[in-house]
């Protein structure tokens, strides 16, 4: 699989930690399922762990963005964590960096959902 | 005793007109993957390094999707033409689908305010960021042709 996507509950926040290629196939559809399912199930507060993306493509920047939406729409937040170099620079040449509310160290990340 | 020669890797050297790749792929997500490790092989053997591999590496799936999805659209009786040579001091990656074709122009802005949450559309915006020079034209009767080009550097 080139995508492992897990989650956990760290307070009321879910953290989704995804590891692998998030490229259009299988990649981008499992980030579309899963976060579908919990704004679904009513998670308001959902951090994208991506510190172990090693690749993403115009489709997962896509499915980033569609989350984003999808999630904002439902009355929720969903943040960034732990972005990688190549990742980063993808988001800024694409001036989506700004849009994400994007954190390097976790307890941070979680703190700033209060 | 054993003497071990250490050599930097060369600076990329421009030898000379030289065809790496000529290929035609059925019109599926698997050759996408298939293209981008060709061509990041011939990307390596060209003496580009990691980052800039990656780039071209990037470009050329942006460019690889676009064919098989909006192109030619997962039709297993299209195929997607890949060539790729150097020469001049350029690193050229033809791609040409057999769909109905497009104009650049037609395509949004991406980074317009209105455009900035769209789900797609930043395919060919990127394949600009990530290489010198992107040229797409219109084929008759059908098809889309994209050119990529990476300058490498002359010899001295």
């Amino acid at each position: 699989m080139s995508v492992k996507i897990d989650t956990r509950k760290v307070g009321d926040v879910t953290v989704v930690d995804v590891s692998g290629r998030i490229t259009l196939g299988e990649g981008s559809s499992a980030m579309r399922d899963t976060l579908r399912e919990l704004t679904a199930q009513g998670n308001k507060k959902i951090l994208l762990n991506l510190s172990e993306v090693s690749y993403i493509d115009s489709s997962g920047i896509g499915e980033l963005v569609s989350g984003f939406t999808s999630v904002a729409n439902a009355g929720g937040t969903l943040k960034l964590l732990g972005l990688t170099k190549r990742v980063k620079d993808l988001l800024q040449i694409t001036k989506l960096y700004t849009v994400f509310d994007v954190h390097e160290e976790e307890a941070h990340a979680i703190r700033s959902f209060a | 005793m054993y003497l071990i020669q250490l050599t930097a890797k060369p600076d990329i050297v421009d030898t000379g007109a030289k065809e790496l790749l000529d290929h035609k792929y059925p019109s599926t997500l698997d050759s996408v993957d298939l293209a981008e490790a060709e061509i990041l092989k011939a990307a390596g053997d060209a003496g580009f390094d990691e980052d800039e591999q990656h780039r071209i590496g990037m470009a050329v799936r942006e460019c690889m999707v676009n064919a098989v999805v909006h192109g030619n659209r997962y039709n297993r009786n299209k195929q997607v033409h890949v060539s790729v040579a150097t020469g001049e001091g350029r690193f050229t990656i033809r791609i040409v689908d057999e769909g109905e074709g497009f104009e650049d122009n037609e395509v949004p802005d991406p980074l317009h305010e209105n455009n900035l949450l769209r789900h797609s559309g930043r395919g060919l915006f990127l394949m600009r960021a990530f290489m010198d020079e992107v040229s797409v034209r219109k084929l008759s009767p059908s098809g889309t042709e994209v050119v990529l080009v990476k300058n490498v550097a002359r010899s001295e």
